[in-house]
């Protein structure tokens, strides 16, 4: 383990650990309001202050975690398995089936991917499903085209024609051999992807159209820091903070696993 | 080499066929209608006036009519007329394209003129504090949210210091001005949001100015140059750099397209009449013809790109030319 | 608020422009006075700027075809109705120094100004009202105005300055339909309307002409100086187009701008600062809009009256207000501006009783018989969704409380948000809802028809939660075709208390306007209209003013 791989780990293991306990860590529920304590700043009561609707921002932020760290995992995880059977299946077969997977993956890089994005959560709605599944939805093609990538250098190595000699299936050199090997890269790109798609959510909350209230998001609450400008320091610190140390974490843990596999 | 190019170009025809296609009738599909916008809460509109609005627009024929007639405009190189305002799609999309261009650009030059050398300190000086300080910096200035970002400098520089305005292109008066005042307006206005943008991917080609240039160092002809007795300076920029510096050309012409491409966030926040927002309210507004043109110049201009990319290859290693 | 938005730049027309901005004309016999009033006033200085944030840019100045509030809000500077109303929201001559009703309302024959030119010089006339007309009622323009002026039978221009206008049935919101913005004939005769440079380069009779327009940056306007009224003081007038909030917030720090509307907070508390009290007065005026949340009365969950009253009951507005507005709306009772003459003063807000909520859902059938807290009927948990549009947080916030307030009664509510767009074609017009919270901005003249009628109950029209009330019916019918507003308020007032009692919609709060001005501005009397009617008065004295590069021409 190198450094900037604990660090990282520590990160994003004390964000997960908060969300995963947000019941019992947080004294309020997200949706209680209090009229009586309104945009209140940070106290002994309210830890992290109120915002608007006197509602307490820790316990927010702590379900709010549960919300932006789901929206990331699983929005890369379509992506990743997305990116993983198409851009096996192109690298692997080739010829005709590789011309196809990778036109359609050329046809999808080529649409502005932000269009894609805010086609679908303003067409759909913006349920937390459907911005997961968007986002996994435009973001395989970059997973596809790198494990393509791999297993186009690997499937020529002795040890996948040693397989193929034996009389493997297709499934299992590709499902046992292949990925396996090409799975450093794979996960890097996907640790990556996570951070993006939490960024991602908060811009699309800016516009409106990320997680909708009253579902409490990181995005959504940091951006009440617009409305309450120069009167809430703590709507905007926080939520702010909290993002800003997660998309570190994950780039540490990126950063250290890349110098961990050796650099590519 | 003209047989390679000619076959790509081909290529190129049934992919923006079907990017053209796959958009077109997905736009259509989508819920919501384009009249809407206009009419909609109107209570004196009758039922008749919708009728004919959507007539006048061409929005009553079937979908691939309206496809095939678009493509038929689209041959001419006729993106139609804004269903919003009437006004010709080409005209609106000229008007915003300077703007966008030049933050992008301008944000380009100022990216690579902090990334490259701060990438080439931090390689000399690798596992320093001055590497490590700068390497958390970096990513923390990648991890923050634009608007959240923007906002906060925007009233450190703004408000508390008061040196810089908060938003727009230009001052009120700037048509007064004489020409060094312009510049001078103009950079004050711009400084914020060209440091804005250029901040997001400072962290990665500073980062990857860093590994290309420590691997560079760590080769055999480096060790000779320094045995040679040459200064470390002459070393470093002369030699090292030169080789480090190739990936980071290919990043440069990657990044081609995506000057044109704006960002609706970062144009909302600093009021800048950028392309970003046309496409989002295009998009919000349903107004089809504009967003099928911005697509359409997106695709081409992602494809040139990439086939430009494709042909320096080519052109570099002969064996792909003659693959096929 | 989109829906707000809409409504009120239709209504910026259809009153004869005017809400905002606009100046007040003195009939005749006070412009004498007014003439003595101003020769003993102290000297007004000419010159300076005045700038504003908009949220959006206008689409297009040709004021048929404008729908949208920036739009509407340039082109009443730039263009003068027939009428508009006076700071006292009555209507008063505006190109039609008088008018006369006749045949029981049938006809309106309007006297023009003879003094009106166009920005270009030519003399305006009665053909340009002519031509304005038969533009509104061309089958092949985009107008959305038309319908007002389908009901006229016949158009007769008597001479030069008299027109005749013949209604097919006395139809009284008619004649604030002549507010409608008037369009120089001789410009535009020729004119393909979908492709003129006419859109961004409009010639008008206002106090102010258009200079230019940089798309998503900002329009500027100079004054008038023929203007028919007099030369208004301030020189420019410039729309800077700031999207965002914040930076519309952070402007008014840097005085970027002049003014802008303010939310509660930051009327609040934002700008309760010592720079904000230097340098910004702060306006709380009526507003002409309302929050409500309608019921989808077909649904058989609301068709019951008594369930629909006992959510009324069960919901405390003033909460709502507290939280919402911080205190700076008002509740309200009837589809009215509360205040205005229509508004029936005498139905009484039921007051917020959850005792007597639940008593009302008990009759009807509600009960909480396993004790898990909600209400149940026929195995059915009483359940029902809000939908709302997105991107306006404070309906959200509405919502929010609604659901907390109702959970209390036994009463589950999920709240869903929704593209505006797809909000109505999806959702409003294909009446695919159980509740909305939405909006209207009202109408001077308080005709209703629209939205309460039974008739326009068909998709896309107003009234999609299928208000149905034969009384109410008659009486709408009745109320347009009397003229006279002491009798024509018997019918509304009628109106308000029977649509009261039948809760097609909870009526939740009229939010006040609040905005902010630099206070460099002289000349501003806030009036039941707002401060904008007589902008052409306001003025900035000579060692005060800030953009002043102008005026040396």
């Amino acid at each position: 383990m190198n450094k900037t791989l604990i660090i990282g780990v520590v990160i994003i293991g004390f964000f997960t650990l908060i969300a995963l306990l947000a019941p019992f860590l947080s004294s309020y529920k997200p949706s209680d309001m209090d009229q009586t304590h309104m945009l209140m700043a940070p106290s002994a009561k309210h830890l992290l202050g109120t915002d608007s609707l006197g509602r307490d921002i820790l316990s927010r932020m702590m379900y709010g975690a549960r919300i932006s760290l789901t929206i990331g995992l699983i929005a890369v995880g379509i992506a990743t398995i997305l990116g993983l059977i198409l851009g096996s299946l192109a690298g692997f077969y080739g010829g005709f089936i590789d011309s196809l997977i990778m036109r359609f993956t050329d046809i999808m890089l080529c649409f502005p991917t932000f269009f894609l994005l805010l086609a679908a959560v303003a067409f759909l709605e913006s349920s937390i499903f459907n911005i997961m599944v968007i986002i996994g939805l435009t973001s395989w093609m970059g997973p596809a085209r790198l494990i393509r990538g791999e297993i186009l250098s690997l499937k020529e190595r002795e040890f996948i024609q040693a397989e193929r000699a034996l009389g493997a299936s297709h499934f299992r050199i590709i499902a046992v051999h292949l990925i396996p090997n090409a799975l450093g890269p794979v996960l890097v790109n996907a640790t990556l992807g996570i951070a993006a798609a939490i960024l991602l959510e908060s811009g699309l909350s800016f516009l409106g159209l990320g997680v909708q209230p009253p579902v409490p998001s990181w995005g959504n609450i940091l951006i009440e820091s617009k409305s309450t400008l120069g009167i809430a320091w703590w709507i905007t610190l926080y939520p702010g903070l909290a993002i800003l140390l997660t998309i570190l974490g994950f780039n540490f843990i990126a950063e250290g696993l890349k110098q961990k596999i050796g650099g590519f | 080499m003209a047989g390679y190019i000619g076959r790509r170009l081909l290529g190129l025809v049934p992919l923006l066929l079907g990017i053209t296609l796959l958009s077109f009738f997905m736009i259509h599909l989508a819920p919501g209608k384009p009249t809407v916008l206009q009419d909609s809460m109107n209570p004196k509109i009758s039922l008749d006036v919708r009728n004919r609005l959507e007539k006048l627009y061409g929005l009553d024929k079937s979908l691939p009519a309206q496809y095939f007639l678009w493509m038929q405009r689209l041959l001419k190189l006729d993106f139609g007329r804004s269903l919003g305002d009437d006004r010709l799609v080409m005209e609106k999309i000229m008007e915003r394209m300077p703007v966008t261009l030049s933050i992008n650009i301008l944000s380009m030059v100022v990216l690579f003129l902090i990334a490259i050398p701060l990438g080439i300190q931090c390689a000399v000086k690798e596992g320093t504090f001055f590497d490590h300080a700068w390497t958390i910096l970096l990513f923390l200035l990648f991890a923050a949210p634009t608007f959240w970002l923007a906002l906060l400098l925007m009233q450190f520089f703004g408000i508390t210091l008061g040196w810089l305005p908060i938003s727009a292109l230009k001052s009120l008066d700037y048509e007064y001005f004489t020409w060094w005042q312009k510049i001078g307006d103009l950079a004050r206005h711009l400084f914020l949001p060209i440091l804005v943008s250029a901040f997001g991917s400072l962290a990665g080609v500073s980062r990857y100015m860093r590994s290309n240039m420590i691997e560079t160092l760590q080769q055999p002809y480096m060790y000779t140059a320094r045995a040679k007795g040459l200064p470390e300076q002459t070393v470093i920029y002369k030699h090292a750099l030169r080789n480090a510096i190739l990936p980071i050309v290919t990043i440069i012409g990657l990044s081609i397209p995506g000057l044109l491409g704006g960002s609706v966030i970062f144009e909302s926040i600093f009021a800048l009449p950028g392309i970003g927002r046309l496409f989002y309210e295009a998009v919000m507004m349903r107004d089809y013809p504009l967003i099928m043109a911005e697509v359409v110049i997106g695709a081409v201009l992602t494809m040139t790109g990439n086939l430009i990319a494709d042909i320096a290859y080519a052109y570099v290693d002969p064996r792909i030319r003659y693959k096929k | 608020m989109a829906l707000g938005l809409k409504q009120e730049s239709y209504h910026t027309y259809r009153q004869g422009n005017i809400v905002w901005l606009k100046v007040f004309i003195e009939r005749l016999s006070l412009l004498v006075i007014a003439f003595f009033v101003y020769a003993s006033a102290p000297a007004q200085d000419y010159g300076d700027a005045y700038v504003s944030g908009s949220i959006a840019d206008a689409r297009t100045l040709i004021p048929i075809l404008a729908s949208d509030s920036a739009s509407s809000e340039i082109c009443s500077m730039i263009f003068n109705g027939l009428v508009k109303y006076d700071k006292d929201v009555s209507l008063v001559g505006d190109l039609a120094q008088s008018w006369e009703i006749q045949n029981e309302g049938l006809t309106i024959i309007f006297h023009l100004r003879k003094n009106v030119s166009w920005h270009d010089g030519r003399p305006f006339t009665a053909r340009d009202v002519e031509f304005t007309y038969m533009k509104l009622i061309d089958p092949g323009i985009k107008t959305p105005y038309s319908g007002d002026f389908e009901r006229v039978q016949s158009f007769t221009v008597i001479d030069d300055y008299t027109i005749k206008v013949t209604y097919k049935e006395p139809f009284a919101p008619g004649l604030s339909s002549w507010g409608m913005p008037i369009m120089p004939r001789h410009i535009l005769e020729n004119q393909d309307f979908s492709n003129t440079p006419f859109s961004r380069h409009p010639v008008g009779t206002g106090p102010y002409c258009i200079k230019s327009w940089k798309s998503q940056e900002k329009i500027e306007l100079v004054s008038y100086r023929e203007y028919f009224e007099k030369r208004p003081y301030i020189d420019r007038y410039i729309s800077r187009v700031i999207p965002d909030e914040a930076t519309t917030f952070l402007e008014l720090q840097t005085q970027g701008i002049d003014s802008s509307s303010l939310t509660p907070l930051q009327y609040l508390r934002q700008t309760d600062t010592p720079f904000f009290r230097k340098h910004y007065r702060k306006f709380n005026l009526p507003n002409f809009s309302y929050i409500y949340l309608g019921y989808n009365l077909s649904n058989p969950k609301f068709s019951d009256k008594r369930v629909r009253q006992a959510l009324n009951y069960a919901v405390n507005k003033k909460e709502v207000i507290d939280m919402v507005l911080l205190g700076l709306g008002r509740p309200l009772t009837g589809p009215f501006i509360p205040g205005s003459w229509a508004y029936n003063p005498l139905v009484i807000e039921d007051s917020f009783d959850q005792k007597k909520a639940r008593e009302l859902l008990k009759d009807a059938g509600w009960v909480d018989n396993n004790a898990d807290g909600w209400l149940e009927k026929e195995g059915k948990i009483f359940e029902f969704t809000i939908i709302t549009n997105q991107g306006n947080l404070e309906r959200i916030k509405v919502a929010e409380i609604i659901q907390r307030q109702l959970e209390s009664v036994g009463v589950k509510v999920k709240i869903k948000v929704v593209e505006w767009s797809v909000f109505l074609t999806e959702f409003i017009n294909k009446k695919n809802f159980e509740s909305v919270l939405l909006g209207w901005s009202l109408s001077r003249d308080p005709d209703n028809f629209d939205i309460f009628h039974s008739s326009k109950t068909r998709e896309g029209e107003f009234n999609f939660v299928g208000y149905r009330n034969p009384q109410v019916d008659d009486l709408l019918v009745e109320a347009r075709r009397v003229f006279d507003q002491e009798k024509r308020k018997v019918y509304y007032h009628k109106i308000h208390q029977l649509i009261y009692d039948d809760q097609p919609y909870m009526f939740l709060y009229a939010p006040d306007n609040l905005t902010i001005l630099q206070a460099r501005f002289k000349g501003i009397k806030p009036a039941p209209l707002g401060i904008g009617y007589n902008f052409i008065d306001w003025w900035v004295e000579k060692k005060e003013q800030r953009y002043n590069r102008i005026s040396s021409q």
